[in-house]
């Protein structure tokens, strides 16, 4: 009876057990194994030579164009940190307030986050085209009188990846602002009052009040953004094309490069390793960091 | 002193800043997707020429050719197909498992669940790869069943945390009425959890559908044959062939985003909600 029982509880979670073991639990150990492989994809596995940490130690030392690519969507994530994130904080801001058009303003800001990367990548990339007196940026930049900002904006390795960036910023603010909106209305509006009757002025309160009681939703958007940005590559795709190499590549591209053009599935996986222990460690510097400054609550 | 007159044009002046800065960003936002719509109707020889927001001649031929030369018709078709296969996978197999974890017990609940959770945080960049290898090993690559698991699987962890928290915050008055009248536990997940639980299965649906309509990156490495192929995997394809037909394009990325568009703003309501309480796990 007790054993009928608790087998009937198990078929409850089996399907979702099972799915789970085969994509994500079976996939997770493939890539620890094949890391340690010079593997084509094609030949039976165990006929594949084993490197043990030859992979590792390739791309620590000899891939300059691995750590290109780090470097890469670091400058990306930095621009999402700032750019991004600011302009998702004031937006949040503006939206706290008693304004009218509310929930116009926040339904439109969420309308980039929605749509896929690649029908993102492709329509930017056609209004920022190369074709002669047909980029719509440059268009309006020349009907300002600033031609000196006129560019060849992707396909100027000086302005690809910048151009990368604000693109992927302007698909994902809305997140930030979003949550950042959410954060804001849970501050109790009787300490803007209590805050205001104390004489303090809009930049005092916001400095004391909103502040303060925001760096947890702060500290939460800013852990989102790295591990989003650093692992975003098919608006790349869209945006600038198939050449995976180049100035605009970034880690997870090169992971598919190597997989699909140079077919070193082990080098792919020991990549992919590589990169899933940079991010783990990077967040868990930003979580110890957020404990040391998370500030007294009285 | 200062009158209130001082003050309160003084505030008409910040809210006119704060509603100027709003409308830019706004601005920024829809021009964008406006300037995709209206291309779209535009013919190879106006595109580069009209730069107006309402082309002067309506094409709407754009469409048609993308939906039936472009093969855009079956790959919409396909898309449709697996929005609903897997958001239907994953409201089955998520709301059992969330319903025996909050529910049921039975041994080893917790490490299960802390595993799925763990899985919901760590990053795994190359997985693909591995999915790849072993689609191609259990003769599921390039098969739409094969897709369907794998972004079933996707979407699964999130969505048993999303039903989780929700049924441990559900009283159990309703199922307990059930059990005594002699519902069986399968029968109380189906008639009495499943119900209750509308709320937050409207987040769970409209939330994975976003996810499964745009994904790109399984679809690429798992489909081969065009006739598998979804909407975002095939406008790479197209672009690639048609380079220097915008028009086409432009008609097969609205046909692509307007869908999600609709989707997004009828649903928005769930959508915000499903960012804000995914969000707060962290």
């Amino acid at each position: 009876m007790r054993v009928k029982y608790i087998l009937e509880n198990y078929l409850f979670i089996v399907p979702a057990v099972l799915i789970f073991a085969i994509f994500y639990i079976i996939p997770f150990i493939y890539v620890f194994r094949l890391s340690f492989f010079d593997w084509d994809g094609i030949v039976p596995l165990r006929e594949a030579s084993f490197l043990g940490l030859a992979n590792f130690k390739e791309i620590l030392l000899q891939d300059p164009s691995w750590w290109q690519a780090m470097r890469n969507a670091g400058w990306i994530t930095l621009i999402a940190l700032t750019f991004q994130n600011a302009l998702a904080f004031l937006l949040a801001l503006a939206c706290d307030r008693e304004i009218r058009m509310r929930n116009f303003y926040r339904v439109v800001f969420f309308i980039p986050p929605v749509l896929s990367e690649i029908v993102v990548g492709f329509v930017w990339r056609f209004i920022i085209n190369d074709v002669e007196g047909a980029n719509m940026v440059n268009r309006m930049l020349l009907q300002l009188g600033l031609p000196q900002f006129v560019h060849s904006w992707l396909s100027d390795p000086k302005y690809a990846l910048t151009t990368v960036a604000i693109v992927h910023s302007w698909k994902g603010f809305g997140w930030g602002f979003l949550i950042f909106l959410a954060g804001l209305q849970t501050i109790p509006r009787e300490l803007y009052e209590a805050a205001r009757i104390d004489g303090a002025n809009a930049w005092r309160s916001f400095k004391s009040v909103t502040l303060p009681l925001m760096v947890p939703v702060i500290i939460l958007v800013t852990i989102l953004t790295v591990l989003g940005t650093m692992q975003a590559f098919v608006l790349i795709i869209g945006l600038v094309g198939g050449e995976f190499a180049g100035h605009t590549s970034v880690p997870v591209l090169r992971i598919l490069a190597v997989m699909r053009d140079s077919s070193r599935f082990g080098y792919a996986c020991a990549q992919g390793i590589t990169f899933g222990a940079i991010l783990i460690i990077i967040s868990f510097i930003q979580y110890r960091f957020s404990k040391e400054r998370q500030p007294v609550k009285t | 002193m200062r009158s209130s007159v001082y003050y309160k044009a003084k505030k008409g002046a910040i809210n006119t800043l704060i509603h100027l800065f709003l409308l830019s960003v706004t601005v920024s936002c829809l021009y964008p997707l406006l300037w995709m719509v209206s291309s779209s109707l535009k013919t190879q020889e106006t595109i580069f020429n009209d730069f107006s927001l309402i082309p002067h001649q309506l094409h709407l031929s754009n469409y048609v050719l993308a939906w039936r030369a472009g093969g855009f018709g079956r790959y919409f078709l396909n898309s449709v197909f697996y929005t609903a296969a897997v958001v239907t996978g994953i409201v089955i197999v998520a709301s059992l498992a969330a319903y025996a974890f909050s529910r049921l017990k039975f041994p080893g609940k917790n490490v299960l669940f802390i595993m799925f959770i763990a899985a919901m945080m760590i990053p795994i960049p190359g997985s693909f790869v591995a999915l790849y290898v072993l689609l191609n090993k259990l003769h599921l690559r390039n098969t739409p069943i094969g897709y369907i698991l794998a972004m079933i699987n996707v979407g699964l962890s999130m969505s048993i945390f999303l039903l989780k928290t929700f049924f441990d915050k559900l009283p159990t008055e309703l199922e307990d009425q059930a059990r005594i009248d002699g519902c069986s536990k399968l029968g109380i997940w189906w008639h009495v959890a499943l119900p209750l639980a509308k709320p937050v299965l409207a987040v769970v649906v409209v939330f994975n559908a976003l996810v499964v309509w745009n994904e790109y990156i399984l679809a690429l490495i798992i489909f081969d044959s065009r006739q598998f192929m979804p909407l975002q995997v095939a406008i790479k394809l197209f672009q690639g062939e048609f380079v220097t037909n915008y028009p086409l394009l432009m008609a097969g990325l609205t046909i692509a985003a307007l869908p999600i568009i609709i989707v997004y703003l009828v649903m928005q309501k769930y959508i915000v909600k499903g960012v804000t309480s995914g969000a707060l796990y962290g």
